[in-house]
């Protein structure tokens, strides 16, 4: 069952965005669409990444401190640990994780909620093509603004780690600064956006086809909701290890 | 006009519809009723192309639109209008908005024009002064009529309803059959309305088509209703006490 289960949703999925990808009717209503999606995917995320990323980058700091109690080891490491640490996976893969809770389930309940009320039928009957019109825009919108919000979490991380570093009393402000400009690798951060990029189409499209093909009522919206978290987590897991072979090997 | 030949439907091993074959008439409000779960909602979507026939002919004027291609069916989809039953209303945009969609989508306006024309259109079904108000701070009556002047908004050659009046008070369902009425005798369009209430067939069913369990069992007029000997047509119109003391004093008249 699960072999045929998985390739039913692969077809299905591959000829939604067949119709998502299918060139926009109004290139003004897309342009229109493309910034309420920025709006609401991408700026109202930019509170709680910024607290996330502070907060982990704090503890990362006080762990890695914590687990190199050594005079044989220098100081600085702790500040080099933390910026590798924040820099090639959780500023992409961990907030991508939590991205696929917030943005994923919005996504998922909102065209499913569309889908249950008539509203994509009504589009249909109108002759526009609502998967173009609906999921197009959440897409483009996701893969051009979590870029930055990537950038965001990683200055933060940082900055967190050393304010609550220094604070405890773990690390001095120099030697934090030498431990994040040490062997600093700037490529890093590319890997990191790219990796980035990807997770937001997979975030948004598979959210967006669970969404989309919501069948029954409120029960199935919210069925979809989680089903759109569940899966689009485990995909990007499996991208990140496929991305980190391909980009860093 | 529309004519459906030879429809069928099923869903696995139910057939749903079981050869439908009828006109429905351009200028004229045309009613399918029939009981919960006799396929009219299938019939209906099945029209729109919502959902593909297994075999028959839809026929929209002069063209087959089973048959036709991906951009003839988008084309006749443009003709059509449609009052869902819950309205389908963008929940993100306020009714002017909603009202103008179509207008946004497919035409070149300029927002002057198409205000003027969002205006014309809530005018028409007098729903005045609402155009910055969302779905949700209006009553089920007022977003039938957005819903309406949705459906206008391109000047539709076909109009479909599905339940007008579900979830409406007795006045407030007489006001929107009374709309759809004058909406289709005003533009000469060809409507087409899915309904089992009782009121709205004898308001305003210029031709009415009785499906029962997935079959055409009767077509007539409202006039007709009262006169005919089809059983099951019966036991549904004047299921109720004074349905059947109406029809006794109707045959007796």
């Amino acid at each position: 069952m699960l072999p045929k289960g998985l390739f039913y949703h692969l077809g299905q999925y591959y000829m939604l965005m067949g119709k998502v990808f299918a060139k926009p009717e109004k290139h003004k209503l897309f342009y229109k669409q493309f910034v309420k999606e920025v709006s609401a995917l991408g700026l109202s995320s930019l509170g709680i990444i910024a607290i996330i990323s502070l907060f982990m980058g704090a503890v990362i700091t006080i762990q890695t401190a914590y687990n190199t109690e050594n005079p044989l080891l220098p100081p600085y490491l702790i500040g080099l640990a933390a910026r590798d640490s924040i820099l090639l996976e959780f500023s992409s893969t961990m907030i991508a994780l939590i991205l696929a809770g917030k943005v994923g389930s919005s996504i998922a309940s909102e065209l499913g909620t569309m889908r249950v009320t008539e509203q994509i039928d009504a589009l249909e009957i109108m002759g526009v093509n609502s998967a173009g019109y609906l999921i197009l825009p959440k897409i483009t919108a996701a893969m051009a603004f979590n870029p930055f919000l990537c950038l965001v979490s990683m200055t933060v991380g940082i900055f967190g780690g050393w304010l609550v570093g220094t604070a405890v009393g773990v690390i001095t402000t120099e030697q934090y600064i030498i431990g994040i400009q040490y062997a600093f690798e700037p490529y890093y951060i590319t890997y990191s956006v790219i990796k980035t990029i990807v997770f937001a189409f997979i975030i948004t499209s598979i959210s967006a086809y669970y969404g989309y093909n919501v069948e029954g009522g409120s029960l199935e919206v919210g069925r979809s909701s989680t089903r759109a978290v569940v899966y689009s987590s485990v995909v990007i897991l499996l991208f990140n290890l496929i991305l980190t072979q391909l980009l860093l090997s | 006009m529309i004519q459906l030949k030879n429809v069928y439907k099923s869903f696995g091993d139910r057939t749903i519809l079981n050869d439908i074959s009828v006109t429905f008439e351009k200028g004229k409000t045309n009613l399918i009723i029939g009981q919960s779960g006799s396929g009219k909602t299938v019939l209906l979507k099945s029209i729109v192309g919502l959902l593909e026939i297994d075999s028959g002919d839809i026929i929209y004027g002069d063209t087959n639109f089973t048959t036709s291609d991906f951009l003839t069916k988008k084309e006749i989809r443009k003709q059509i209008g449609m009052l869902f039953q819950g309205g389908a209303l963008f929940d993100s945009s306020t009714v002017e908005e909603n009202v103008g969609f179509p207008l946004d989508m497919f035409t070149d306006m300029t927002d002057e024009e198409k205000l003027e024309r969002v205006n014309f259109c809530l005018k028409r079904v007098r729903l005045e002064n609402a155009n910055h108000l969302f779905p949700s701070e209006i009553s089920g009556g007022m977003k039938k009529r957005v819903a309406i002047a949705r459906a206008i908004a391109l000047q539709p050659k076909y109009l479909f309803c599905d339940e007008p009046n579900s979830g409406l008070d007795p006045m407030t369902s007489i006001i929107i059959d009374n709309l759809i009425k004058e909406i289709t005798e005003e533009y000469e369009i060809t409507t087409i309305v899915n309904t089992h209430d009782m009121n709205s067939v004898m308001e305003i069913g210029d031709k009415v088509v009785f499906i029962y369990k997935g079959n055409k069992s009767w077509e007539g007029s409202k006039d007709d209703i009262f006169h005919s000997d089809n059983e099951t047509l019966n036991d549904f119109v004047f299921a109720s006490p004074l349905g059947k003391k109406i029809k006794s004093l109707v045959r007796s008249a």
